[in-house]
């Protein structure tokens, strides 16, 4: 529209510049000022209308004043400018030509009508706008609460139907609120829970620092803790659980609730408590295991300074016997009735007994006095197995070997104080049992030297540590050399050259014999072979044969008829090349499941020879049983022989032996010949083939070789 | 099972809101005394806030009708208030029917209050969200059904930087939300600075203190810290500038001097 200059739209517009420019500045409308006065300009046009209409109506100027709030101009300063903007410049700009007193009497109404019009419409849109905002944040309470009230509804599905108990009390232990778990835990009663004190939990198990814990906790200095902590349960049951507690702060941080999580582990504990038994105890006497008790050793022995320690390692003589003969569901019985005897020697406070396994037992003590305790504990012990143990009618007498370890703690090892106690026994048990002996280090260095070399003879052996020497046998007849004797000789690295008496028995006690038994037969065989390869297969009065010592452990072996069979197939030799040396106390008492593997060796042509004969009970009416070609006697029987006159009684007693040998069609073998009037005698005395230093000492090979040969020329 | 971020322990009415003060200083009644009274506090030091605000909204009017302009047809605005008059989506529906826009506040009043005034509005919508949790805005059910990742969006971040702390990180939060627009997209921000005001430092300071006291810090800051919002973002001229010098529409001269007070800026992504 455009205004012809100082015409009536020309005016009305620059009242409404004027309006708008005094307006404006208190205004919060985000238009610009030429914004907010075109939309002033509609308001002007209203007024100007209003103000020269025929038939005045103050309802225009109140719908303007309503229409200045529409356009966010709801500062009261607003209207105060505005009516003054009206007052001064409407009649001027807008009057036309129109009465002066009736204009201005009309301009004045339309300012109250636009006022009232303002005020009324403020009033409305400030309460439409209150209405809005209260409504709002209803709404946004509303879905506030509904999104509470769902976490809340999870919250406590989680607090109801957790499987671990919950409880929140307040700081002074007051407990609030629980849940089902922790109710069922406690028993399920409610007021065992409910309404109590936290504090009147204590229990005579709880660890030194659960409630030191606690009181950091509810002071606010700690935030978490975590037990294990027993509670009794209304029933006088104890409940065990995993507790853990924590400090709830309200939002400014302060201490407000204490939140406990509670396991129960009472069946868990149980079982721990079971299995540890299990692990710890021996399941037939009840007593403390091995594990136990080396436990309690390795405690004893890392004792202060000034505490010690006594231990008696107990074995029963005989027991393997009892077992045999009694079977071994008596002999279980025997070892509970030990056992409760042995219980009632050790009560006092650091005293125990254990069963480490068989018939073995072993009994502690400690404290600062073990010196005299200990004694006192052995002697109470054999005193205990004094009195006869009745089993299936039978009174059985018990006895026991008993060694003695005592000493100060720390200084040995539990390994090295057991040992010693073994040692010991085993000492008590060769001086004829049913005894205690107290450690000695002296006995103890040389059982300790057995014990190396035991567990270094099996290396050995892989090493070839092992050598044989041979000792000539020589035909008393005409001198000639028959075979010899093969002699096992260890070179141990630290001793030197050992002797079979020096290991053997160890290997027969770790069961290395049969494997080593085994090498020096093959080695033997070999030599055998290689002697005939040098001399033809025959000498004039037969195979130059070589003789084997077969331990008892050999002898029970199952493998012993394959391995020779074996052995001398390899190599060629001939069954009758080899002659078996076995003791005869190894074949005293032996049944035919014994003897069987030696006939089906001497059915082969292998010959069997009973070394040492006339050493142990020499069973006369045994002999003719047994598969046995060769009696090898004793040198007891020769020693007397070495003088001359000899001993007429010894005199008697060989020539009956070897008259009985002969009559039995056995040969006779004697051993250490050392002079030629010796073997003279024994020529003459009926002695078959004989051995010793007169002819030579064991030697390497190539000696009988040597020997063969002068006996070949000779 | 945790409760979401935006969700207070309750509503509390009796704790100002900056979103109501904000409405009470544009002569709305969108609000209660505890807001008015923490209004008048703060206007006891600095009598012209109310002109700071109206100087938001009319920046924001004009950058909205910049974008516009561009061709953006998408709004998301972060920190959205009590919707009064001059809103984003009123400007922008005006200035190209269609436009979609969507309001983010984290007060839940507001947003029940957004939630009425948008009733029947198929093109804008509000999230309940917090500006320091980006993803949440970003994977709302709102920003899916409305906006387009794929295409340029106008970010709104008026007058609302300056309440998230530094311990909050709001360089990480922005940056965030800009790896999320595409090519093209503006970033429209406000911010609160001392450099401006036409007050001594000390009475300024004293506004300030009346929001630490309602527990909605005001953090100043100054231009070039302000300035780092926009790395990444080439600035639209005429800059980072204050309010009433980005692309006047009348004469600067004739703005309230509090107008000055902080500064304003359009940057658009490479």
């Amino acid at each position: 529209m455009t205004a012809e200059p100082d015409g009536p739209e020309d005016r009305l517009r620059r009242f409404a510049t004027i309006w708008s420019r005094a307006v404006f500045p208190v205004t919060s409308t985000s238009l610009t000022r030429p914004e907010f006065e075109e939309q002033l300009l509609p308001l002007a046009r209203r007024l100007s209308g209003a103000l020269r209409t025929r038939s005045f109506d103050a309802d225009e100027a109140k719908a303007v004043g309503a229409a200045l709030i529409g356009a966010h101009c709801t500062d009261p300063e607003a209207l105060t400018r505005t009516l003054d903007c009206v007052d001064a410049y409407l009649v001027l700009y807008c009057g036309e030509d129109g009465p002066q007193e009736e204009l201005r009497m009309r301009s004045s109404r339309l300012q109250h009508a636009m006022a009232a019009g303002f005020a009324q419409a403020l009033r409305e849109r400030t309460l439409g706008e209150q209405e809005a905002i209260a409504q709002a944040a209803l709404r946004a309470q509303g879905v506030v609460a509904q999104a509470l009230h769902a976490t809340e509804a999870r919250f406590r599905a989680v607090f109801e139907g957790a499987a671990i108990g919950i409880g929140i009390a307040d700081l002074d232990g007051n407990v609030l609120q629980v849940n089902g778990a922790l109710l069922r835990m406690f028993g399920g009663s409610e007021q065992s829970v409910r309404g109590r004190n936290v504090m009147e939990w204590t229990h005579p198990e709880d660890a030194p620092q659960t409630w030191r814990l606690y009181d950091e906790l509810v002071r606010g200095d700690r935030d978490h803790y975590h037990v294990e902590k027993a509670f009794n349960r209304p029933d006088g049951t104890v409940l065990w659980t995993n507790l853990t507690v924590s400090l709830l702060r309200d939002a400014d941080g302060n201490p407000q609730y204490q939140l406990a999580l509670m396991e129960d582990t009472t069946e868990r504990r149980l079982l721990n408590l079971r299995l540890r038994y299990e692990a710890t105890h021996d399941a037939l006497t009840g007593l403390p295991n091995r594990t136990l008790f080396f436990e309690r050793l390795e405690k004893a022995l890392n004792a202060a300074e000034g505490q010690r320690f006594g231990l008696c390692y107990l074995d029963l003589d005989g027991f393997k016997t009892i077992n045999d003969s009694l079977g071994h569901a008596a002999g279980d019985r025997l070892l509970v009735e030990v056992a409760d005897r042995l219980q009632s020697c050790a009560t006092a406070p650091g005293e125990m007994v254990a069963r480490l396994g068989g018939d073995e037992f072993v009994a502690l003590t400690t404290g600062p006095a073990t010196e005299s305790e200990v004694d006192d504990l052995a002697e109470r012990i054999m005193n205990a197995l004094v009195t006869p143990i009745r089993i299936d009618g039978r009174e059985l007498l018990v006895r026991g070997s008993i060694g003695i370890v005592e000493g100060p703690a720390g200084e040995r090892t539990p390994a090295e104080v057991l040992r010693s106690a073994d040692i010991t026994m085993y000492r008590a048990k060769s001086a004829g049992g049913n005894r205690s002996e107290l450690a000695d280090p002296e006995a103890d260095a040389r059982a300790i030297t057995r014990h190396g070399l035991t567990t270094a003879l099996p290396a050995a052996l892989d090493r070839g540590e092992f050598f044989i020497e041979y000792q000539p046998l020589v035909h008393l007849g005409d001198g000639s050399v028959r075979g010899a004797e093969a002699l096992v000789r260890w070179l141990h690295p630290q001793h030197g050259v050992l002797g079979p008496d020096r290991f053997i028995p160890l290997a027969e006690h770790t069961g290395l014999i049969v494997p080593l038994g085994r090498w020096v037969l093959e080695e033997s065989v070999r030599q055998a072979r290689e002697w005939r390869e040098r001399h033809g297969e025959q000498t004039d009065s037969g195979p130059l044969r070589i003789n084997v010592n077969l331990s008892p452990c050999q002898l029970t072996h199952p493998g012993l008829v394959q391995d020779t069979v074996d052995i001398l197939e390899r190599l060629g030799v001939q069954p009758d090349s080899l002659c078996l040396e076995v003791t005869e106390s190894a074949l005293i008492g032996a049944d035919d499941d014994l003897l069987k593997p030696l006939r089906r060796l001497a059915e082969m042509g292998v010959d069997i020879a009973l070394d040492d004969f006339g050493t142990g009970y020499s069973n006369l009416a045994n002999l003719r049983r047994l598969p046995v070609s060769i009696l090898k006697l004793d040198r007891s029987f020769t020693q007397s022989m070495q003088q001359f006159p000899a001993d007429p009684v010894d005199l008697k007693i060989v020539e009956g032996i070897v008259s009985l040998a002969h009559s039995l069609d056995l040969a006779v073998t004697v051993e250490g010949v050392e002079t030629g009037a010796q073997a003279e005698q024994l020529r003459i005395l009926g002695c078959d083939t004989a051995q010793g230093w007169y002819y030579a000492r064991p030697g390497p090979p190539e000696r009988l070789h040597d020997l063969a040969l002068v006996d070949a020329t000779g | 099972m945790e409760r979401p971020a935006w969700a207070p322990r309750s509503i509390d009415i009796t704790v100002p809101s900056v979103s109501r003060i904000y409405d009470y200083y544009l002569g709305g009644s969108h609000n209660f005394e505890v807001d008015r009274e923490a209004a008048r506090k703060a206007m006891e030091f600095m009598p012209g806030l109310p002109k700071i605000m109206q100087a938001n909204r009319a920046f924001m009017r004009r950058a909205v009708r910049f974008a516009a302009g561009e061709g953006i047809t998408q709004f998301l605005d972060i920190g959205s208030g009590i919707p009064t008059f001059g809103n984003v989506h009123e400007v922008a529906q005006a200035a190209r029917p269609g436009t979609r826009v969507v309001y983010v506040d984290h007060d839940p009043v507001a947003v029940a209050h957004s939630h009425a005034v948008l009733a029947g509005n198929e093109d804008a919508d509000v999230v309940a969200a917090d500006l320091r949790k980006p993803q949440e805005i970003l994977s709302s059910h709102q920003v899916e059904r409305l906006i387009d990742l794929n295409r340029p969006v106008a970010l709104l971040l008026v007058a609302i930087l300056h309440f998230v702390e530094d311990a909050d990180d709001p360089y990480a939060a922005v940056a965030e939300l800009s790896d999320a627009l595409a090519p093209g997209s503006l970033l429209i921000l406000t911010h609160a600075s001392y450099e401006g005001i036409p007050l001594s430092p000390e009475r300024a300071e004293g506004a300030v203190d009346v929001y630490k006291d309602i527990r909605n810090p005001l953090i100043m800051r100054s231009r070039e810290e302000i300035a780092r919002f926009f790395e990444g973002y080439d600035m639209v001229e005429p800059g980072l500038v204050p309010m009433p010098r980005w692309r006047p529409e009348s004469a600067p001269e004739d703005e309230d001097p509090y107008a000055f007070s902080g500064f304003a800026g359009v940057g658009r992504t490479a």
